[in-house]
């Protein structure tokens, strides 16, 4: 096991300023062979790993990353986590992760900052709070915190948010889960990279993964920019890249890649100590520890895997933004950056077996898989270890798109997060 | 922002286009004699390429027609446009 961090530890460390500090994770060369392997070092396929050994005790494990651990949509994104989704496999999915989010931090001694300042989901016209309201009563049947916040309540929770009924976006009111909120994204994906090297897996940094070998309808291993790696269990968590993966192992995936914006402010004085998101303009914001805003943007409307978006998208957020927030107006923005996110038709993610033997995919997070990453890697490693889908998995199969039991999402996720 | 050759109105922004997703799907004539799995595949799979696509754009604030584009997808250059039915140009350069 690693050293763990502690008051003392840091203490301890503070005798040498701070220069003696261990490595958090090892920088192995790749071996020939392994029980199993994971494509994509984000979050996804870190979390994966992690439970592959610690539930199911599989440690002969790779974790092959074609860049730098973090780097993808895992470090890209706004950090919001909440479980409000509409449909009860969504919801059961979501709040699976939300609970492993408020003990995560104590079961891998990392501090992932994991804030539970709640969530609000602004609603401007009567039709949106309608469907707010549909959204909270079906959560609360799930068991999941929700409700319904007034227009003046709203206005109690964000001073700053323009509630005026002659503002150009009204607010009618809010769902709030005090629950939700947001974390560290590189906390999370340091931290479990750190948990999984001490549980004995090879991260493999800068190893791409250029072709899927087969024999016999099943998969025998990868090639990699590092040489060949034999697995008879190969799990790929590769986000926008998913359908690149895909054709090289010969079949297509429902989904299509699209650039995803962020940007960050200048930091500014404490000002917003909660989360706040417009499905219908398509803004999201918080407050980061260090002042900054920072702003969700919309999704592009064509594919592309370009990690830039248009500047439209920025226009336009920018603009709801300020109606939302007068006060924000002469802000300066600091960073502008996005990811590529790989969208489903029915905006839910696929977990899932592929037409090869043993090659599994868990993609279709699209813009709001940042919240699932402990759940999903959770669920995906029993699916790996087992060959069965995880109870909450099950409706998230690549079947759907043959039956049509679609999990549709769009109200709940669509380009929100 | 893209800069979108419209065959019929030039070179117009991106805002007043509309991407109507993968070309040359060929929408089945019968589909009630397919399998699910066959109607599952025309509704859904796509190709999503890292590279060269084929798709068809609308001009929605403009002349409202439909047109194929051929673009690329790491450098978001526009390779051609072409029309609807024709077969995707063997456009030369990358
Ligand atoms: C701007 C933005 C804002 C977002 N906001 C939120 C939010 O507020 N809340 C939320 O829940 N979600 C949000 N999301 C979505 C969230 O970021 C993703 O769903 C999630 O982080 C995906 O994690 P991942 O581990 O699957 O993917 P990634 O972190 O992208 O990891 C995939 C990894 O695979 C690697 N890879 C790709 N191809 C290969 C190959 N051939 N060989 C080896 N490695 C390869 C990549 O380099 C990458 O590191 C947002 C996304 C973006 C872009
Ligand atoms: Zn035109």
């Amino acid at each position: 096991m690693f050293d763990r961090y502690s008051i003392f530890s840091l203490a301890r460390n503070a005798l040498s300023s701070h220069q003696n500090w261990p490595r958090a994770w090892r920088n192995p060369a790749p071996r020939r062979r392994y029980a199993a392997i994971i494509v994509g070092g984000g979050g996804h396929g870190l979390a994966t790993a992690y439970y592959l050994a610690r539930e199911y005790g599989i440690r002969d494990v790779a974790v092959l990353e074609r860049g730098l651990i973090g780097l993808g949509n895992s470090g890209r994104n706004t950090t919001i986590v909440r479980s409000n989704y509409l449909w009860d496999a969504s919801a059961q999915l979501y709040e699976h992760s939300l609970k492993i989010w408020e003990r995560l931090s104590r079961e891998i001694n990392y501090n992932v900052m994991f804030s539970q300042r709640g969530v609000l989901n602004l609603a401007h016209d009567a039709h949106g709070l309608r469907e707010l309201r549909r959204r909270v009563e079906a959560n609360r049947l799930n068991g999941i915190d929700s409700e319904i916040l007034s227009t003046a309540q709203v206005q109690r929770q964000v001073p700053a948010l323009n509630c005026a009924p002659d503002a150009r976006y009204p607010i009618l009111g809010a769902s709030f889960q005090r629950r939700g909120g947001v974390a560290r994204h590189d906390a999370l994906v340091w931290g479990l990279a750190r948990a999984v090297d001490a549980l004995g897996i090879d991260i493999i940094q800068h190893c791409e993964v250029t072709a899927i070998r087969q024999a016999g309808g099943r998969i025998i291993g990868v090639d990699t920019s590092r040489g060949p790696i034999d697995a008879r269990t190969v799990g790929v968590a590769v986000a926008g890249h998913s359908s690149v993966l895909a054709h090289m192992a010969g079949f297509r995936l429902p989904l299509q890649s699209h650039p995803l914006q962020a940007f960050v402010s200048e930091p500014i004085k404490p000002v917003l100590d909660t989360v706040v998101m417009s499905n219908t303009v398509h803004v999201y914001v918080s407050q980061s520890d260090k002042g900054e805003l920072v702003v969700g943007a919309g999704m592009d409307g064509y594919k592309s895997y370009s990690q830039r978006g248009s500047f439209p998208i920025v226009e336009a957020t920018v603009n709801a933004l300020v109606e939302l927030f007068p006060s924000f107006r002469r802000l300066k923005m600091l960073r502008q950056w996005a990811g590529i996110v790989d969208v489903a038709p029915d905006a839910s993610p696929i977990i899932s077996r592929t037409p090869v033997g043993g090659l599994y995919f868990n993609c279709g997070w699209g813009t709001g898989g940042f919240k699932a990453t402990p759940g999903s890697g959770h669920v995906f490693a029993h699916l790996l270890a087992t060959g069965e889908p995880h109870p909450l998995g099950e409706p998230f199969t690549l079947d759907r798109f043959v039956t049509g039991a679609l999990v549709d999402e769009h109200g709940a996720a669509a380009v929100a997060h | 922002m893209l800069l979108i050759p419209c065959p019929w109105c030039g070179p117009r922004d991106e805002t007043e286009f509309t991407c109507g997703g993968e070309a040359h799907i060929v929408t089945p004539r019968a589909p009630e004699d397919l399998d699910d799995e066959a109607w599952g595949e025309f509704l859904y799979l796509r190709t999503n390429p890292k590279g060269r696509c084929a798709e068809r754009w609308v001009h929605t604030h403009g002349c409202r027609r439909w047109f194929n584009v051929l673009r690329d997808t790491v450098t978001e250059r526009i390779l051609t446009v072409y029309e609807v039915g024709a077969r995707p140009p063997q456009a030369g350069d990358d």
